[in-house]
């Protein structure tokens, strides 16, 4: 489903070109659930980036379900986004003025989606949080509002979630609710990519992508890994 | 996404930072609050004045003598028109209700004891039609009177008063004497009511035939009124009476009219070129209030652009386009601007009612004023509005989502 082929990614700093990322080559099935993992600086967030259609690269090729997307212009790739991508972000990143359901119903408005506000409440469900639906973010704890921006993410039935650090700002024990949700969404067939630092978070995925100045230096099963 | 989301969005933004968005409506408050009720008051005067100048007849064409250009050289005596050329007037010009030659001087007037110094007008019996005088006692001249050169006259209202004073309460049937003859009084007039610069009623009017032969001495007539049945063939007539007219005194194609053709509307649009720069100025100083709300407007769109930085970010990753950013701030500056266009001119009309109670003033609030007001309101927030929304629209996602 995700095929990358020598995707590179140079900043320009002033006059320094930077590489943050350098002939990334791999790819992965449809359902599988990936674990990014890296020091920081490592391209973890450039590749994130690449891979949610946030950003083009400078070279390489990216197929998402057999789509070409380094070719997309802007609002192409904002549509790719909205159907097949779901973002799940560390500081959760919900509107802060709109109650949890206005926040998952705004891709289903984006896309034009009949039906939201019956679609927001049934992905709201989902995340166990039918009874919050009116709380605005700030009345929600962090765990919660986490599971609202995973209902958001899910809502439009993406074939692809991109989570950057999804538990870095909760408990170590809502953290394991919330990547239970993650291990339920992966088990009904979603692809789910996750960047974390944390070995615990990773040991929920099935491969890794361990990253170091822009390369990826290992590509492995996590059986193997613990072995 | 549904214009009535983005409207919605728009709205709680914008009731999310109620005192901001009064401040920066405010500009165009007061800009559209200042149009309507300037254009109020402004419109209140001209149509006072108009109404004052209409009481004088506004289908009124009035010929008057001019000089003869002979050879470069300008004839001196101002006396081509005459009572024939008023008669040819009357029979020759279609579309017309009346036709009134004139001649006028001043003279002494005196009732026993006392005397009074006013312009005595030679007329035809048409005039007080024409120049809308309405008789409050006796009656005005006929036309017999006129063939018969008759010394009877009709008075003024301020006439009345400066001569009679409180001593006779109708002076219909008395004699008075005009340069020292005996005039008979057959009428009175009802006061029209004196203009700053002219009162109509210090006058007293007598057949024109009578003025010409026993008074002034004369054979030509100073003016000869035409009142067209209809304002809009007012020009067709003015035509008319220059063809005539000119071939009447034969005067070649290519020479200059040895007389004058024209009609009180030329006066009116004198007027209006007067009230046209002052609706100017008041443009020109709506124009410049708007400009400083919409700067306004502006300013405090680039500051919640940027405020909310991180929130286009989410909006973009969740898959906005870039014309869905450009129209939730569009949208958000257009409803202040539409905001404040409406508060201005609730104010507008506020203020040109105040003004119209306690200055004793005529104003008139007019639809297009306030369409105006509306649509340039409008306009100007989406001028002011479109460069912050584009930069809203513009901005990289990643960026955006990284901001703090």
């Amino acid at each position: 489903m995700i095929d990358v082929l020598n995707l590179c990614k140079t900043y320009q700093l002033g006059n320094v070109e930077v590489s943050a990322l350098k002939n990334a080559t791999f790819s992965f099935a449809r359902g599988d659930f990936v674990a990014i993992m890296g020091p920081s600086g490592s391209g973890k967030s450039t590749l994130m980036n690449l891979l949610g259609c946030l950003d083009l690269p400078t070279s390489g090729t990216y197929r998402l379900e057999g789509h070409d997307i380094q070719d997309l212009k802007p609002d192409q790739l904002a549509v790719v986004r909205n159907k097949r991508i779901g973002f799940v972000f560390q500081n959760f990143n919900l509107l802060p003025r709109a109650s949890a359901l206005e926040n998952i119903e705004l891709p289903l408005l984006y896309g034009r989606v009949p039906d939201a506000s019956r679609k927001a409440m049934s992905a709201l469900d989902r995340v166990g949080l039918a009874e919050r639906a009116r709380h605005n973010p700030a009345e929600l704890s962090g765990g919660e509002r986490q599971r609202v921006a995973i209902a958001r993410a899910i809502v439009n039935q993406p074939s692809l979630i991109l989570a950057d650090e999804p538990t870095g700002n909760l408990d170590s024990k809502t953290g394991e609710e919330i990547m239970n949700i993650f291990t339920q969404l992966n088990r009904d067939g979603v692809m789910v990519l996750l960047v974390t630092h944390e070995k615990e978070i990773a040991q929920y995925a099935r491969h890794i992508l361990l990253m170091r100045d822009g390369r990826i230096i290992k590509n492995a099963v996590i059986a193997e890994m613990t072995s | 996404m549904l214009i009535w989301d983005l409207f919605k969005m728009a709205l709680r933004s914008l009731i999310a930072n109620k005192l901001r968005t009064f401040l920066t409506t405010l500009g165009i408050i007061i800009g559209v609050a200042s149009v309507i009720s300037m254009i109020a008051i402004g419109e209140g005067a001209k149509k006072s004045t108009l109404s004052t100048i209409s009481k004088f007849g506004t289908n009124i064409i009035s010929v008057k003598p001019g000089r003869k250009k002979k050879r470069h050289v300008s004839g001196d005596r101002v006396v081509t028109l005459t009572l024939k050329d008023a008669r040819a007037i009357e029979s020759g010009v279609p579309l017309i209700t009346g036709v009134a030659a004139q001649v006028y001087k001043s003279a002494q007037l005196k009732y026993s004891s006392k005397n009074t110094n006013t312009t005595v007008r030679g007329a035809d019996e048409d005039y007080s039609r024409l120049a809308n005088f309405t008789i409050d006692r006796g009656r005005f001249f006929n036309s017999d009177e006129i063939i018969t050169s008759r010394q009877v006259v009709v008075l003024g209202a301020t006439v009345v008063k400066n001569l009679f004073g409180e001593s006779i309460d109708n002076p219909v049937g008395e004699t008075l004497k005009v340069d020292g003859k005996n005039y008979l009084i057959i009428g009175v007039m009802e006061a029209k009511g004196a203009l700053s610069w002219y009162d109509p009623d210090d006058q007293v009017f007598i057949p024109v035939t009578t003025a010409q032969k026993r008074l002034f001495g004369m054979d030509h007539v100073q003016s000869i009124d035409v009142q067209a049945a209809k304002i809009e063939d007012l020009e067709a007539i003015k035509e008319d009476i220059d063809r005539l007219l000119r071939l009447r005194h034969n005067i070649r194609e290519g020479e200059d009219s040895d007389f004058h053709v024209q009609n009180s509307a030329q006066w009116l649009n004198s007027w209006g070129d007067a009230a046209k720069t002052f609706t100017y100025l008041l443009g020109g100083v709506a124009a410049i209030s708007l400009m400083v709300g919409g700067i306004g407007i502006m300013n405090i769109m680039l500051v919640s652009v940027t405020e909310r930085t991180r929130e286009i970010g989410i909006r973009k990753a969740i898959g906005a386009k870039k014309r869905e950013i450009m129209e939730q701030f569009l949208i958000e500056s257009v409803l202040m601007s539409f905001l404040g266009g409406g508060i201005g001119i609730g104010l507008g009309l506020v203020i040109a009612k105040t003004v119209s109670k306690m200055g004793g003033w005529d104003t008139v609030v007019s639809l297009e004023s306030i369409l105006l007001a509306f649509g340039f309101s409008v306009g100007i927030g989406i001028f002011f509005g479109y460069y912050p929304a584009n930069k809203a629209a513009n901005m990289n996602p990643i960026d955006a989502l990284r901001y703090e």
